[in-house]
């Protein structure tokens, strides 16, 4: 079994390691294929949906309207043609990441650093200080989110790129200072205090010594944030709708209000909308998956 | 290292206040300035306005109208409000249905795609992949799957199971029809975090419970099942909290309807704040659902700090 090429995510190693000698395995015989052809046929249902997408994105009207789950006659590229030039999803495309980039940056910075000063700073106010953001985890935005309307309104930054990265910058504060003070608790602080003693200042240790060492988890912290943040609906759909700023999940729901039930343009579009996502994730996907699945564990 | 504390103890100042041992200085001790850009953005998005909502929860504020303090008057509103009621018993039915189903189907896949099996790595990228996609588009996927005559309905009569057909988001059970989707959305998100958990566990502790003769079952219960304890956790709170303020899919795929049959806490909030412009009413049905999140955050605790030590 090992001999399947094993490039997903933590490989077993230990299954792998040629110093060890192959582990006797005690399964029944007839246990595995069972499973498998199991498995096998849950993917192709759990697949379904997807197919559903992509085939309906190549056909025409009156092969939408036709049995739905038969795939198109032909490649059928008018949909996408609509899509893309009708609701002008490439500017939305570009706002989309302009907007998720500047607020994973600055979370980054301000959040490293604040995670920093929480785990080697001062100790009478760490742990109150790291419950402060911790709260932020359990409020939901739904509380704030009149005042913080209107806040934005009298700062005149409605319908801009600021509103949305400020708003994602503050809401991403709890997550991205948990998850860097968590692994700052582990690193020992050797080499920070060796950067000390030979004179550099707080800001040369931190961005010179303590980031570089931070990289793991800033993978993490990116990954994490960026896919929500891209995906998110309500912020965007509050601060930039009707504009020329708004992001993709936004620019796809409006599209469907534009093209009712002509389901071929529409799955054009969030095909496309899914696109850079998914691309991502089949390059990164070992990251992806390790990085939620092992680094919330705080 | 040893060094470098000496260093440092010897540098700190002898001074000391009559009454106290001597001030310890640590070697390095960051400076509290760099919590400031953190704190000052944290503050203004998170802090400031969820301390204003609670206030303004008790207002009647609307509009361009400032209103004033109406005590506990939109909380009896609420209690009066069909949608908002409905809204209520949805949004804790529906985490608590998410939550039991979603992680019992995340474990089991997790389990299935821990073991030696063909493709398991395919899989495994397979199940987690709707979990890159963003509610909207999976809500207006899952909404065209569930027209009259879609997809669903052909796939069904096509099985000899036209019985089953039906008007999924028209009718009663569309509030189940859209948590089928969102199960199927995140299910991939638990059999990650499980995955991560079984991967820490020692093979040779499993092997030695089979060497003992015992069977699958009883190795997962006894074994494998008390070693995921933190795993569990982790994916309960995730999953309760996110299924508490659940918004987009409901937003895009019924709006709410049929009725009030599919409103939630978060939505029935946006519609009251933002579409009919009742500052106060709404942000008093947030302030509702954090006191929810905020209970069942508590008792969580609570029950996570006697069950097992963590932060």
């Amino acid at each position: 079994m090992t001999a399947v090429p094993d490039t997903s995510i933590a490989p077993a190693a230990a299954d792998r390691d040629p110093r060890r000698p192959r582990r006797p395995r005690l399964r029944n015989g007839y246990g595995r294929p069972v499973l498998e052809l199991v498995m096998v046929a849950l993917t192709v249902v759990y697949l379904f949906p997807l197919y559903i997408l992509v085939v309906t994105s190549f056909k025409r009207p009156v092969d939408v309207a036709g049995n739905p789950v038969a795939p198109p006659p032909d490649l059928y590229l008018g949909n996408y043609e609509t899509a893309w030039f009708g609701a002008d999803l490439g500017r939305a495309m570009v706002n989309s990441v302009v907007i998720t980039s500047l607020s994973i940056l600055g979370a980054v910075v301000i959040g490293a650093m604040a995670a920093y000063a929480i785990v080697r700073g001062s100790r009478r106010w760490s742990t109150p200080t790291l419950m402060l953001f911790l709260l932020g985890l359990m409020i939901p935005a739904q509380l704030g989110m009149v005042p913080l309307y209107m806040l934005m309104r009298d700062l005149g930054l409605l319908q801009t790129y600021w509103s949305v990265i400020i708003v994602n910058t503050g809401a991403l504060m709890p997550m991205t200072v948990f998850l860097y003070a968590g692994f700052l608790r582990t690193q020992s602080p050797a080499y920070e205090e060796a950067a000390r003693i030979d004179g550099a200042t707080w800001w040369q240790t931190f961005w010179r010594v303590v980031f570089p060492l931070l990289r793991p988890v800033t993978g993490t912290v990116v990954i994490i944030n960026a896919i929500n943040v891209w995906n998110d609906f309500l912020t965007p759909l509050l601060y930039l709708s009707g504009s020329s700023s708004r992001t993709l999940p936004v620019a796809v729901f409006s599209f469907r209000g534009e093209y009712a039930s002509e389901w071929g343009i529409i799955f054009a579009g969030l095909v496309i909308a899914a696109l850079p996502v998914l691309i991502v994730y089949f390059f990164l996907q070992r990251h992806i998956i390790q990085g939620f699945g092992g680094g919330l564990k705080g | 290292m040893t060094a470098v504390l000496s260093r440092g103890r010897s540098d700190a100042p002898v001074r000391s206040v009559p009454g106290r041992p001597a001030p310890r200085r640590r070697p390095t001790v960051a400076p509290t300035w760099f919590l400031l850009p953190a704190l000052v953005v944290y503050a203004l998005v998170v802090l400031y306005p969820s301390l204003a909502g609670s206030v303004l929860a008790f207002t009647d504020r609307s509009g361009f109208d400032p209103g004033e303090w109406v005590g506990l008057a939109n909380f009896e509103k609420l209690l009066r409000d069909d949608a908002a009621r409905a809204a209520l018993t949805n949004t804790v039915a529906v985490a608590v249905v998410i939550t039991v189903v979603q992680t019992t189907l995340g474990l089991l896949l997790a389990l299935a795609l821990n073991s030696a099996i063909r493709a398991r790595n395919l899989m495994r990228t397979l199940f987690f992949a709707p979990m890159m996609l963003s509610p909207i588009i999976v809500g207006l996927l899952w909404q065209y799957i569930y027209t009259p005559g879609g997809p669903l309905d052909s796939t069904l009569e096509g099985l000899g199971l036209g019985f089953l057909t039906r008007s999924w988001l028209g009718s009663d059970g569309a509030l189940w029809a859209i948590v089928a989707s969102i199960i199927w959305h995140h299910v991939g998100i638990v059999m990650a975090i499980y995955l991560a958990g079984l991967q820490s566990i020692p093979p040779e502790l499993t092997e030695a419970a089979q060497v003992d003769g015992a069977g699958a079952v009883r190795r997962f219960w006894y074994v494998t099942r008390p070693l995921l304890g933190q795993s569990t956790t982790i994916v309960i709170a995730l999953t309760l909290t996110a299924s508490f303020k659940l918004f987009d899919q409901m937003f895009v795929m019924t709006g709410g309807g049929p009725g009030v049959s599919t409103q939630t806490l978060s939505l029935v909030m946006y519609q009251q704040a933002f579409v009919y412009g009742e500052y106060g009413y709404g942000t008093a049905i947030a302030l509702v659902l954090t006191m929810i999140v905020a209970a069942v955050v508590f008792v969580q605790l609570s029950i996570t700090r006697r069950g097992e030590h963590q932060v």
